[in-house]
């Protein structure tokens, strides 16, 4: 029984790859519930708390309600966590052999670690509608045009996309499932809160401000926040384009680099 | 058909391998086997292309692992340590997905994987996640999914480790019965009765070198292999039983008068004592025990080594 050399390279295939490996991760999600669901109420539980805890007190220039300006934030944080799946993914995987499994088989290497970012970025758009629709129960509205928002929620996608390759990289170097989570999201808390998405910078202690300022999170913040709320975002799209850019290429070379290379 | 030679791999200042030379010939098992850290696994990881040698080269079928990995990739099945398995799919949406990565086409994929279903008796299991599935089954899953492709050479790596002895004995059948089908095959492993159950030829590595080959016959004759171990109602009968048993013998039958008893190393102590005692029964003998004892890897290793195999671990590796 003879067999040709099975399987070989070329974009093409590295697509199908990419594909078939998604699939097998989107096949799983709705078989750990327990997983969908906490990646939806955690998003639910940020609206509601945020908007009623914190929405009495707080008042922003430029923003007569409260939850105009922090849902955007709260979007862009959701997406932005969202991305840790990515890593503790990566890093169940390499636990269990299978990422040993499939760098023994003949496909690019890069196919699977593109599957499984864009399987994250699945399961996140489903997080992302469940939120869109808490926003608009707690009084959320699009106020600039349909096409606005739809610009912005890309926004929010590609960046938490390029996070996905972060936390790829992550998972790959950690030692185990538990350090890929608690060193996914660790960091997350000082990037998301140092920044414009729940307060405005401008109240934070002064060598605190230019930190947030300088945050790429705030640069995305402030893009989609300004899109949602159709006033004019200036430059802060293309910025937090190329920063989205720049991490991609720069993790998913480092990523792809590791997963040829091995990891012992 | 696989042909190492020279493998060199430090871990910082750890040699994992000294020097390794390893060939396995078409068609035939070949046995590696040491006790842990002996550098087995990264033997396996460097053939397999998921590790680079620091020295030496690997062909497998003609073609250079190192030099082209790709190529290497589509002719080898690879069974790590761990049973590399998606727990949230089913045993059949494991196979067909490594099949689709072969680039089978769909129902090509899943013809191949119910056969491989069928084979290694998982039929009933296969639209059940991995999850519940026994770490016998799970060995099963993962070694058919290797086989998904034909491979010309299967590489399985400590297949039964942390099995039960019910599942080891499954796993066993199924390597034998791809052995008699002419899959080329290099299995590692730490147990002798497992080296000795599937490969034709074994080669012992300690700390990063191999230090002896050959056949299990081969290599118990040096330690002087497994023993029969008969004691007799009547010291004056112990010249003619050794003449008796003399044709199971495979090296200096002893005897001991003041025990009334005689040693017999043999090459198989599997099912010997029955045929023994009708033998002797047949010869009118009277006969107080028969025991076996069979040679160990411990005892292969003290043989070869001159210590035992409790040696300080190399790394995590096995």
């Amino acid at each position: 029984m003879s067999t040709e050399i099975r399987a070989d390279g070329g974009p093409v295939w590295m697509l199908r790859d990419s594909w078939t490996e998604a699939l097998r991760h989107l096949r799983a999600m709705p078989r750990s519930p327990e997983l969908v669901m906490f990646a939806i109420i955690q998003p639910i539980m940020f609206v509601l708390l945020f908007v009623y805890v914190f929405g009495g007190s707080l008042m922003i220039p430029g923003y007569d309600d409260y939850t105009q300006f922090l849902v955007p934030g709260i979007f862009a944080q959701t997406v932005l966590f969202g991305s840790a799946f990515t890593g503790v993914g990566v890093a169940e995987d390499m636990s269990k052999g299978i990422i040993d499994r499939l760098r023994s088989l003949p496909i690019s290497p890069a196919s699977v670690l593109v599957g499984r970012t864009i399987s994250d970025l699945v399961r996140n758009a489903l997080t992302f509608a469940v939120m869109i629709v808490v926003a608009f129960l707690v009084g959320f509205r699009f106020d600039g045009s349909l096409f606005e928002a739809f610009l912005a929620t890309v926004l929010l996608f590609v960046f938490s996309y390029a996070f996905s390759w972060v936390q790829a990289y992550m998972g790959l170097s950690v030692s185990s499932v538990e350090a890929a989570n608690s060193a996914g999201f660790i960091w997350m808390f000082p990037l998301t809160f140092v920044s414009s998405a729940f307060v405005d910078p401008s109240n934070m202690p002064s060598w605190l401000q230019p930190v947030a300022d300088a945050n790429p999170f705030t640069i995305l913040t402030n893009a989609s926040r300004a899109l949602y709320n159709g006033r004019d975002p200036g430059a802060d799209p293309w910025i937090a384009l190329a920063w989205a850019a720049g991490i991609t290429a720069v993790f998913a070379y480092l990523s792809a680099r590791k997963f040829a290379r091995g990891a012992r | 058909m696989v042909v190492a030679e020279g493998l060199v791999k430090r871990f910082g200042s750890t040699e994992a391998l000294r020097g390794v030379d390893l060939e396995v010939e078409r068609g035939t098992v070949l046995g590696v086997l040491g006790p842990n850290g002996a550098g087995k696994t990264t033997a396996v990881r460097i053939l397999t292309t998921l590790l680079r040698p620091d020295a030496g080269r690997a062909v497998i079928d003609g073609i250079d692992v190192v030099a082209e990995p790709r190529r290497a990739r589509g002719l080898i099945g690879l069974t790590g340590q761990y049973a590399a398995v998606d727990e949230r799919l089913t045993g059949l949406e494991n196979l067909v997905h490594v099949g689709r990565l072969f680039h089978f086409g769909k129902a090509e994929a899943r013809r191949r994987s119910n056969q491989l279903l069928d084979r290694f008796d998982l039929s009933d299991a296969a639209s059940r996640p991995v999850l519940g599935y026994s770490g016998g089954m799970r060995r099963r899953l993962d070694i058919a999914m290797s086989l998904i492709a034909e491979p010309k050479v299967l590489f399985l790596d400590e297949p039964t480790t942390g099995l039960d002895p019910r599942s080891r004995v499954a796993v066993w059948d199924q390597i034998d019965e791809l052995a008699r089908t002419g899959t080329t095959t290099l299995l590692t492993t730490q147990y002798l009765d497992e080296a000795d159950r599937l490969a034709d030829e074994i080669a012992v590595i300690d700390l990063g070198v191999v230090i002896a080959r050959g056949t299990a016959a081969e290599l118990k004759r040096r330690v002087g292999g497994d023993q029969l171990h008969v004691v007799l109602a009547d010291r004056d009968v112990l010249p003619t039983v050794a003449e008796l048993l003399a044709h199971r013998a495979v090296g200096e039958i002893q005897l001991d008068r003041a025990g009334s008893s005689l040693t017999v190393p043999v090459a198989d102590v599997d099912g010997i004592v029955p045929g023994v005692v009708r033998e002797l029964d047949a010869a009118g003998i009277d006969v107080s025990d028969v025991g076996v004892r069979r040679s160990t890897l411990d005892d292969v290793f003290f043989a070869l080594t001159g210590r035992p195999t409790q040696v300080d671990p190399v790394g995590e590796d096995g």
